[in-house]
């Protein structure tokens, strides 16, 4: 369950929403970007799986924040230094409380993005207990984010990956669980799939790995955005996010990590910030989560991410769950009747079982010519590989168009696409 | 605004739904070169014959968008029969015509991932001879829409790779 904390900076259809619909119409008037033309149509904006848009409340943020209170953090001891620092301190507890972090003074870690998360988690924990021979367990749907890093341990360590493989439905073959996990140090998993919208059993996998005596990083750029998140639920023991995917600016991440584990490991990178003392013989480390954040951190980006995490939280992760389940379902319907087998969806068949990403293909029609004529109807959607490649090659196809969906996108969005694709499809008949 | 008929020309849409020169040529004793397109993950293969210094024959295979695949079939179209040296002119002139706008672009954009890039010498924008073109000249509307020059560009950097190679070779 999401903490829903400071709803004071929210508008009143946020407020007013609670356990009832989504009044899109009226929480759409918060995004500024939404009312924009593209081509002459009004944008239709699919592609939030890439990176989100940001509601007036979270610029207002930022912006009041750099008129009235910016100075470097944890330096200064004159006012408005010790503002910033207050400020930027309680958008890290914000956050934290947001996934149900049981500390979140101290276990929240502010990175660049979800990847530079993942990346720590590698460097930090990685090269301080994966020797040669030692097995990482990865998914064949992981975004690159989650492989590449332990690909570049194992060239430089000589440890081994085993891969979780993913059936014909888009999800994980679990059923060898137990012996791929055996004898392994670590399993990275995405919580939601950035191409096909599945939802791994995160608990049981974790269970079993831990039960292997492995630990777990989990992917969370995706699912932390869509649904409630509770990590001590999750039973994980790292989880990465970025801000941008969930209403807050880019440039500013999320690493959070059990509060013993974090403790536990050296520094990621080295500079200010990050170290108690700095003598001509060595250093030594700050605490957590200092730690790991050398250098000036994106302090603007905290207080945005804080505000971002108040409107998720006004509104209820559980209410935005709800929206998106029925939105996919209405989407999936929409362009099976529209479209019949001249469009296939991959992944789950059970709107509820995925979240709000429909990667498809429409006949033989090239994903970058799909977006380029959806473009000329102000329809935003991905195309290409959506950095995933071992999954695309499972899946067969170099790559998809990916439709994507925020609390922000209803119906009328769905039907926008449709139409759209409609015309891409007499265009190339 | 660039419409999408700048884009999609007709004779980009005939090539692409009637590839020419489509297909594989045995390897070896043809040159068989790989493209791919990292961003979007096109793959194209090109088998080409040289000999006496004339591209005797040229195949292409591969996926990729219509662009990609119109632009792979207009090129084996252009420089089937033609003297290298002429091929190696014509690989130029498309690079120029596609590198047109790149000035105005931020860096990188439209920009190919392999190594090809670097054997090509893109002449100056005024110094390309669009008629000398031909059919070719029909993708010079890509250049308004800079995310898809590399599409354009992928079987000519390819091409450029395998002449490269056959040359090496010796």
């Amino acid at each position: 369950m999401a903490h829903v904390n400071d709803a004071d900076s929210t508008t009143d259809a946020v407020m007013s929403t609670g356990a009832q619909p989504l009044d899109v119409a009226t929480l759409r008037k918060d995004f500024p970007l939404l009312s924009r033309e593209v081509h002459g149509h009004p944008i239709t904006y699919l592609d939030t799986a890439a990176s989100s848009q940001r509601p007036t409340q979270v610029l207002d943020a930022m912006r009041e924040y750099d008129e009235t209170t910016h100075a470097n953090v944890h330096r200064g001891v004159y006012t408005i230094a010790e503002e910033a620092t207050r400020r930027f301190e309680e958008a890290r507890r914000k956050v934290g409380r947001f996934i149900g972090a049981p500390d979140p003074s101290r276990e929240i870690v502010f990175t660049k993005n979800a990847t530079e998360g993942l990346n720590l988690v590698a460097h930090s924990w990685g090269r301080t207990h994966l020797h040669s021979g030692d097995v990482v367990v990865l998914t064949e749907m992981e975004h690159h984010a989650n492989i590449v890093p332990w690909q570049m341990l194992a060239e430089e360590r000589g440890i081994t990956i085993r891969w979780i493989p993913v059936d014909d439905d888009g999800q994980l073959e679990l059923d060898r669980l137990d012996r791929l996990v055996d004898g392994a140090k670590l399993v990275g998993v995405t919580c939601m799939s950035n191409v096909l919208g599945t939802l791994p059993p995160i608990r049981h996998i974790a269970d079993v790995a831990h039960a292997a005596g492995a630990l777990v990083v989990a992917d969370g750029a995706q699912s932390v955005p869509h649904l409630p998140t509770d990590v001590t639920a999750l039973g994980v023991d790292f989880l990465a996010f970025s801000s941008h995917k969930m209403l807050g600016p880019t440039g500013i991440g999320v690493l959070w990590g059990k509060e013993e584990l974090l403790n536990s490991l050296p520094p990621f990178l080295g500079g200010g910030e990050m170290i108690l003392d700095v003598r001509k013989e060595g250093f030594t480390p700050n605490d957590i989560p200092w730690r790991f954040e050398a250098g000036t951190p994106p302090i603007t980006e905290a207080i945005g991410l804080g505000a971002a995490v108040d409107y998720l939280g006004a509104i209820g992760m559980e209410t935005v769950r709800r929206h998106e389940i029925g939105l996919t379902n209405y989407a999936m319907t929409t362009l099976a009747d529209r479209f019949g087998d001249d469009l296939l969806i991959f992944g789950p068949a059970d709107p509820a079982a995925r979240g709000g990403v429909l990667s498809f293909s429409y006949r033989d029609v090239h994903p970058h010519d799909i977006s380029q004529i959806l473009d000329q109807y102000g329809v935003c959607v991905r195309a290409g590989h959506h950095c995933a490649k071992p999954l695309m090659r499972r899946l067969g196809v170099n790559a998809t168009a990916r439709a994507s969906f925020g609390l922000y996108n209803d119906e009328s969005d769905v039907d926008t696409l449709a139409d759209a694709l409609a015309e891409a499809g007499a265009f190339f008949a | 605004m660039p419409g999408l008929e700048d884009l999609y020309r007709e004779i980009i849409l005939d090539h692409y739904r009637s590839p020419r020169n489509r297909g594989e040529l045995e390897s070896p004793p043809a040159q068989r070169v790989e493209g791919f397109n990292p961003l979007c993950g096109d793959e194209i293969v090109v088998t080409l014959d040289v000999h006496d210094g004339v591209v005797s024959d040229i195949k292409i295979a591969g996926t990729g968008c219509s662009i990609s695949q119109s632009s792979a079939s207009l090129m084996s179209a252009a420089v089937k029969g033609r003297p290298v040296t002429e091929v190696r002119d014509l690989i130029k002139t498309f690079k120029g015509m596609m590198s047109i706008h790149e000035s105005t672009l931020p860096p990188g954009a439209g920009q190919q991932g392999e190594g090809a890039e670097a054997t090509i010498d893109v002449p100056e924008p005024e110094a390309i001879d669009i008629d000398a073109l031909g059919e070719l000249a029909a993708l010079q509307g890509v250049v308004k829409f800079p995310v898809r020059i590399k599409c354009a560009t992928l079987s000519w950097n390819t091409l450029a790779q395998g002449l490269d190679e056959i040359e090496s070779a010796g």
